[in-house]
Parts: C-alpha cells; structure tokens; sequence
C-alpha cells in the first residue's frame, strides 16, 4: 500500500514538507523574478528583448504559469489547514500572553503571507493582463508597442511606476513578503529537517539578509523611477 | 516582600474559570514558588476556602510535574528552570502576578491550574517498544554507540515531559515534546529498528489529540526547563521524511502500541 500520499498530505509533518517545498520554489522565482526585473536598470532594449523572449515561448511560459499557480495553490492550500488546525489547539485564550523568544515575522506570517496574496493579484492585473481601469495612468498598457514591434516592457513600468499610490502599494507588498521571507527562507530548513545549531544561526542571518537584498532589488525599480532616475 | 496574586480558579472541566485577586504576604524570597503558593493555600484553609489546586512532585525539577504559566510565561521566565525552582527573589515587593495553567484542546483544565496531559502519555504509547535480543548478559561494549550520538541522545532524554513547549506555543504545538522522545531513540542503535514505524506513529497520535503544527517561532525552546533545542525537531521532521520516502506506513505490526 502506498503510504506516502497520507503520511504528506493529511499529517501535520507532511504539511510542513509542502509549506517549506512550495516556499522554497517560490523563493526561487522570487529571485529569478528580481533578477530579470533588474534589467529595467540597462535600458528599454535588454528588458524588452528579455520580456519578449519569454511571451513568445509559449511552449515554456503556459508550464511555468501553471506550475507556480499549482506550487501556490498547494501552499495556500497548507497555510489555510494548518492554521485551522493552530486556532483549534488553543480553544481559550491566555488571559496575558508574552510571545517568548519568537520574533515578529514568524508570529505574523499569516496575516503577511494574506497581504501578499492580494497584492500579487493586484500585479498581475496591472502589468500581465494589463487591465487599464487599474493603473490608474489612463493608459493603454496593450498597445504601447517599441521600434522593435515588441511589446514596449520599458515605458509600461515607467509609466506604471510614475503613480506614487501604486508605487506605494508595490513597496509595502514587496515590504511584507520580504518579512515573509525573512522567517520562511530559514524555517523551511528547519521544517525539512536541515538545520541544526552548527548551521541554524547562520541560516537565520541568511534569510534575514537575503530578505533585505531581494527587498532593495525590488524596490529600486519604483524608487528610480519616483526619482526621474529611470525615464 | 508583598504580592499580589491573580490566580485563574476553575471548579472543574466543566465549568468556566476566571482570574481571582489573592494578596500574599510575608513571602520570603529564599522560598521556591510552589511554597509561596503554600502559604497562600495554608491561609485559605484556615479562612475556610477552597486552595488553590496545582500539581508538583519533585519539587527539584525532575519529575516535570509543577506547570504554570506565570505573567504569561510558562515556568516564569527564568532560563531552563522549573516553577518548583524559581525562587521568590526573582520578584519584587509589590509586584502583581498572573498565574493560569497550560491553556490546549490536548490538555484540558481539570482543576484551577492543573491540567490533564495524558495526551503525552498517549503519545509515547503510541511510540511502541525497542527491540531487545533476548538471550544471556551482552557483553559491555558489544553495541558500541558513539560520544556524539551517545551525547545528543542524552540531551534529548533530558526532556520531563511537563508541557511548557505546548504552553508557550502560539500554536499549542508539542512539537518539542515528541521531537525529544524520537530524537532520544532515533539516535541509538537499540532504538533504530523501529525509527520509522515509531516516528510515523507518534506524529499521528499527536496530530489526533489536537495539538498545533510547528511555526518554527523558538518559543518553545526558550521555555524549555530542560533547554531542549529546537535541532530535535528538525531531526524528527528529518526521521519523518526517511520514513515517507521508505513509504513506511503507520502501523506495521500489530502490537507494540
Ligand atoms: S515538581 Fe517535579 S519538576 Fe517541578
């Protein structure tokens, strides 16, 4: 008999396995993300060449979407479980609570984790099924096209980013799943079982930074272009 | 030094509990908390009242019986230390203290702060037996186990089993608990035989008597009177992962658990 789909699935352990798996994926196209954004920073050419290399591969980009939408469904899918099943173990609250030892991110990754998902589907909707009611810029991110014919990435960040409101909201998202982060780019080593006191502190000042590098990544985009640095 | 006291009284499982104002006076600091709860109860009953129920044994913190949530932490706060061993100097003359029992589903009040934790005992049923050869005397050294791992399975044997991890979790998980008892196993030849079976079988009992899931918040470790760390769970989570990819199920002989 083939235990393994219930020993991952229905136990609290195995959840854990699925939290961390899917975290870690996702933690990579985070990267990955970031590092192909950066490229706003070498002008219109690389990043459109770059953005129309990746639409016109169909053949890659359908798997990858669908993919990253299992590996978030399967993450959502966990955090929502596990939470009922946190909120059920503790029926009556403490009359006075000191949260010993735990540090903020890892109390709050809900609600972090929460936010995101809803700015996540605000991006989407604004700079890849480009919807124009909420840009807020009035145009039509459809039809801004380069010399090229490619679709002009360049002047559509520009653009977008030139709204303070939405360049605010960008921050604060990246702001929270960085805090999001920086707990679940080390405790995902704990969950799976990889960490140990020779390596665990280390690795918790890893995640600590690399959270705050993948957060400056991000938001030196908006911030350049706020700042006229980029145009 | 004078305190005062705010003591959660609950008649029974049944009923429902509320924080009580109880002045303790005199309390002298060389006094171990659970002696100042002492003289507390010794005023009640001379007054006719009811004394306030709580749970000790040892009272030099070993049995991991004494359990209490004092100002909202279990065992009080001071690192690696019981609430049978803390001693009243670490409070102040006037100081106001609040003190409930573990609060989780697993351990349900029974009585003002004790609880039941038979949950853990269920647990470590359902971690079943070690395989011993039967037979004469073994020889002294004819199952050579390492300083490390001779070491690590120590620091694991030293939990108590008292709950405080399950108490200071926000997710009244006890994580830390079933962690110690595979890991202390686990990490022993004698006890290897039956590492998948029993890690498979201890999680689920675990799951099933209601406890939370591990958010890697450190809490539980800070709490810990035996300071038992945090490795052990990855450990366990480490034990678990072997016995998925082993596709080992739950229960693979009848007895032992
Ligand atoms: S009474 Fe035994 S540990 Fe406190």
């Amino acid at each position: 008999m083939n235990h393994a789909p219930r020993n991952l699935f229905c136990s609290s352990v195995g959840k854990k396995y699925l939290m961390a798996g899917t975290g870690a994926a996702m933690v990579l196209f985070v990267i990955g993300h970031m590092a192909g954004n950066l490229q706003m920073f070498l002008g219109p050419e690389a990043i459109n060449r770059y953005g129309h290399f990746l639409q016109s591969n169909v053949e890659l980009l359908w798997p990858v979407r669908l993919s990253l939408l299992a590996i978030i469904s399967v993450h959502i899918w966990s955090a929502a479980k596990l939470t009922q099943e946190n909120r059920a173990a503790r029926p009556s609250a403490y009359e006075q609570w000191q949260p010993t030892a735990a540090s903020y991110a890892s109390r709050t990754m809900l609600m972090s984790g929460i936010i995101v998902g809803i700015f996540i589907v605000y991006h989407l909707l604004h700079y890849t099924v480009m919807v124009k009611a909420v840009n807020f810029a009035g145009t039509d991110f459809h039809s801004l096209t380069d010399p090229e014919h490619r679709h002009d990435i360049y002047r559509m960040v520009v653009i977008g980013f030139q709204q303070p409101l939405v360049s605010l909201f960008y921050i604060v998202g990246v702001g929270l799943l960085c805090l999001h982060l920086s707990h679940g780019m080390s405790a995902m080593f704990q969950s799976l079982g990889w960490k140990n006191r020779a390596c665990g502190p280390c690795l918790d000042r890893a995640a600590r930074w690399g959270a705050v590098v993948i957060f400056l990544g991000y938001v030196s985009i908006p911030i350049s272009i706020l700042l006229r640095l980029i145009q | 030094m004078n305190l005062t006291l705010k003591v959660w009284r609950q008649k029974d499982a049944r009923s429902q509990g509320r924080l009580e104002t109880y002045q303790a006076a005199n309390v002298l600091a060389d006094m171990s908390f659970l002696e100042m709860l002492d003289v507390v109860n010794e005023e009640l009953i001379a007054k006719g009242g009811e004394p306030i129920a709580f749970d000790s044994d040892c009272r030099e913190g070993i049995c991991g019986t004494c359990s209490m949530m004092i100002n909202g932490i279990a065992h009080g706060g001071l690192r690696g230390t019981t609430v049978c061993q803390l001693h009243m100097r670490h409070f102040h003359d006037g100081d106001t203290i609040v003190i409930e029992p573990w609060r989780a589903r697993a351990f349900p009040v029974i009585k003002d702060l004790v609880t039941d934790r038979g949950a853990f005992d269920r647990i470590i049923q359902a971690g079943g037996f070690v395989s011993v050869n039967t037979g004469g005397t073994p020889d002294a050294n004819a199952l050579p186990v390492g300083k490390t791992e001779a070491d690590r399975a120590m620091d694991a044997a030293a939990c108590i089993g008292c709950g405080a991890c399950v108490a200071a979790c926000k997710n009244a998980s006890a994580m830390l608990f079933v962690s110690a008892k595979v890991s202390h196993l686990a990490s022993l030849p004698q006890g290897r035989a039956e590492r998948e079976r029993r890690v498979l079988n201890m999680v689920r009992v675990m799951d099933e008597s209601g406890f939370g899931n591990c958010t890697v918040t450190g809490s539980c470790e800070a709490v810990c009177p035996k300071e038992i760390s945090l490795d052990f769970i990855a450990q366990m989570n480490r034990e678990y992962g072997q016995a998925i990819l082993k596709n080992s199920g739950p229960r693979q002989s009848k007895g032992g658990d």
